[in-house]
């Protein structure tokens, strides 16, 4: 019996031609389905290039209908914002100065703290503080940006008028202060990983020659980490740029052209909330300035984008 | 030998240049601790205040209750019902879609302009404000595609939004895993696809979960593009149930219902000039900011595991 089983499977596979043509048939419809999976996930990773282009599209639709009302030498000259009053002013300079006021006070301590700490943990801490310190640093990053509205105009608000008494509630200084420490862990993270990435025998070559670790951080380390570190700050700048419900939340939102941080002012992101929580009919002039807006918004971050494209590029140090 | 004396004032004068250099690096170990602990006790004092002004809120009725005129009655039921759906929403889109994007890019892509273009698109879009999310989805989700001020509008938006980040988290995780796996793979005879399926998704997974908590965690307290989006902040209703006892069982009217979320309700009441109702904020704040922390400090746990239990 179990001798003839084999004969008998073996005649039957060459006699008939029916299950080499079922196989072959089979691998042919496998290989249908290994290529139509393919096409799928293709265009999975292509869906990504779609959110571009609509958002492209949108921005640059209802800005084309804005501009056709407002010509684009009033829209950048023009030193007041007034879209929804009778006499309408569209000059986005005055959402240009909050931004740019707000920006530069989160950066002015997001930077310089947010480098420190990467040197530190890099460089300075023991094994165990940086394993601690790292997973906190994220958790600082995870917390919604609402909350740190909350917390600039109900706490910091109150204990920066302490100092300057004549400070309003809404002011850009305290949203920018609380903005900054939300960056901190943007920029020492992407920092710390860059400085990490440095090969160890550089570090050694510098304490061979005497160097002490401060000096063997900012003579050999950051510059070797530096296209990193630009990545890092430029990061910030776009978060800090983009930045939305902190300002909208404590800066006040009155567009004023001032660069004093202990003033109310909006920004190109909270006047677009401010619009956004009205009703404004869809298609009126208002509804278009917030495209005009986001538009502006979008350029600016592509413009640091592509700089730190370039910073990468141009510094970029390969062990 | 007549250099000798010289010699030792020299030394003395290195002695102070290794003391001042000594004492910078200590100077900077100092400044280091101080600049964590700027970030450290700001934590504390958003969390504390926040637990200060906010505990005495938290009661049961604050989960039951619905947004009232009146602070004392107000909660945050269709808040935490509307982030609910918004969030499965967002899941239901993000990961399968950006799993897919990065599986094709890390096993599938070959070394083309194509390739090229999804990639540096890819890192774009990570950077793109989030309000800018918000603005595609009120021209597109709601005006062009008309779904309105709905929950599937919310969902879709925060799907983008965290698109990137589901991406690169699963190319990160795909491509720990060792070239052996897939030469094992295909010598037994498996296609690409089931080499995919059965070793490299199976092992990335853990990799690909700690992203989608952090993308999750990231959508969940989203303010901005819900905002722009225009959706209301005075709901007092819940959506339609999606299940129902008698057939069709299921129904997809809540997909269009309109909805309020954590953040929304947050922002509405800390905008009111009344402390009782900035009170409510803080409780719902602290509801809010226990969410994300668990989400995150679940990730970080995740990967904490991942990289201790595996080696390859």
């Amino acid at each position: 019996m179990s001798a003839v089983a084999p004969r008998e499977a073996v005649s039957a596979h060459v006699n008939s031609a029916g299950p080499t043509h079922a196989r072959l048939a089979h691998r042919r419809g496998r290989r249908a389905v290994e290529k139509a999976i393919e096409v799928a996930l293709f265009l999975a990773a292509l869906a990504s290039v779609l959110v571009t282009g609509g958002i492209v599209y949108v921005l640059v639709s209802e800005s084309v209908a804005f501009f056709a009302h407002v010509s684009l030498w009033d829209f950048l000259t023009d030193t007041q914002w007034t879209p929804l009053f009778d006499d309408a002013h569209f000059g986005i300079m005055v959402l240009l100065s909050g931004t740019l006021t707000s920006s530069f006070v989160a950066l002015s301590i997001a930077i310089p703290v947010g480098t420190v700490i990467a040197i530190y943990l890099s460089e300075f801490a023991p094994f165990r503080l940086r394993e601690i310190a790292k997973p906190f640093l994220e958790l600082l990053g995870g917390v919604p940006t609402i909350i740190y509205g909350y917390f600039a105009l109900l706490f910091v608000t109150p204990l920066l008028q302490l100092v300057f008494p004549q400070l309003p509630g809404f002011n850009v200084l305290s949203a920018g202060l609380v903005m900054g420490i939300m960056i901190i862990p943007y920029v020492s993270s992407l920092s710390e990983d860059a400085m990490r990435a440095v090969p160890m025998n550089l570090r050694e070559g510098s304490y061979a020659m005497g160097a002490t670790r401060f000096q063997t951080a900012i003579k050999v380390v950051v510059p070797s980490a530096f296209s990193g570190i630009a990545s890092a700050y430029i990061l910030g700048i776009s978060r800090a740029v983009g930045e939305t419900m902190i300002l909208a939340i404590a800066a006040g939102m009155q567009p004023t052209l001032t660069f004093n941080p202990l003033e109310p002012a909006a920004t190109i992101t909270s006047y677009i909330v401010q619009v956004a929580l009205g009703d404004l009919p869809h298609g009126s002039i208002g509804y278009q300035t917030i495209f005009a807006a986001g538009l502006t918004l979008m350029l600016i971050t592509l413009a640091f984008n592509v700089l730190g494209h370039f910073l990468r590029r141009r510094f970029r140090e390969a062990y | 030998m007549a250099a000798l004396p010289a010699a030792s004032s020299e030394i003395g004068a290195i002695r102070k240049i290794i003391a001042r250099h000594r004492r910078l690096d200590f100077v900077f170990g100092i400044l280091g601790i101080l600049a964590l602990m700027l970030g450290v006790l700001t934590f504390l004092a958003l969390f504390v205040d926040m637990a200060i002004q906010g505990l005495p809120r938290l009661s049961v009725e604050f989960f039951s209750n619905f947004p009232s005129r009146r602070a004392s009655q107000a909660g945050i039921l269709s808040a935490w019902v509307g982030t609910t759906l918004v969030m499965f929403v967002t899941a239901l889109f993000a990961v399968p879609l950006g799993v897919a994007a990065g599986v094709y890019l890390e096993e599938y892509a070959p070394k083309n302009w194509v390739t090229d273009l999804i990639e540096v698109n890819i890192t774009n879009l990570a950077g793109v404000p989030s309000i800018v999310y918000g603005l595609l989805a009120l021209g597109l989700f709601v005006y062009q595609f008309g779904f309105g001020q709905s929950i599937l509008s919310a969902g879709l938006t925060l799907a983008l939004l965290i698109l990137p980040i589901v991406i690169v988290a699963t190319r990160e995780s795909i491509r720990s895993i060792p070239q052996m796996i897939r030469e094992g793979s295909y010598a037994l005879g498996a296609t690409q696809w089931q080499t995919v399926r059965s070793h490299i998704l199976p092992y990335s997974s853990a990799g690909i979960l700690t992203g989608v908590i952090i993308g999750m965690a990231r959508a969940i307290g989203e303010t901005a593009p819900i905002i722009t989006i225009g959706a209301l902040t005075f709901i007092a209703f819940l959506p339609p149930a999606p299940f129902s006892a008698t057939p069709p069982y299921f129904n997809f009217d809540w997909l269009f219902s309109a909805f309020t979320v954590m953040p929304i309700q947050m922002f509405n009441w800390t905008s009111r000039p009344e402390a009782a109702f900035q009170q409510n904020a803080a409780a719902a704040g602290f509801v809010l900011v226990l969410m994300t922390l668990a989400m995150n400090g679940l990730a970080i746990w995740l990967r904490y595991r991942l990289r201790k239990n595996l080696k390859w």
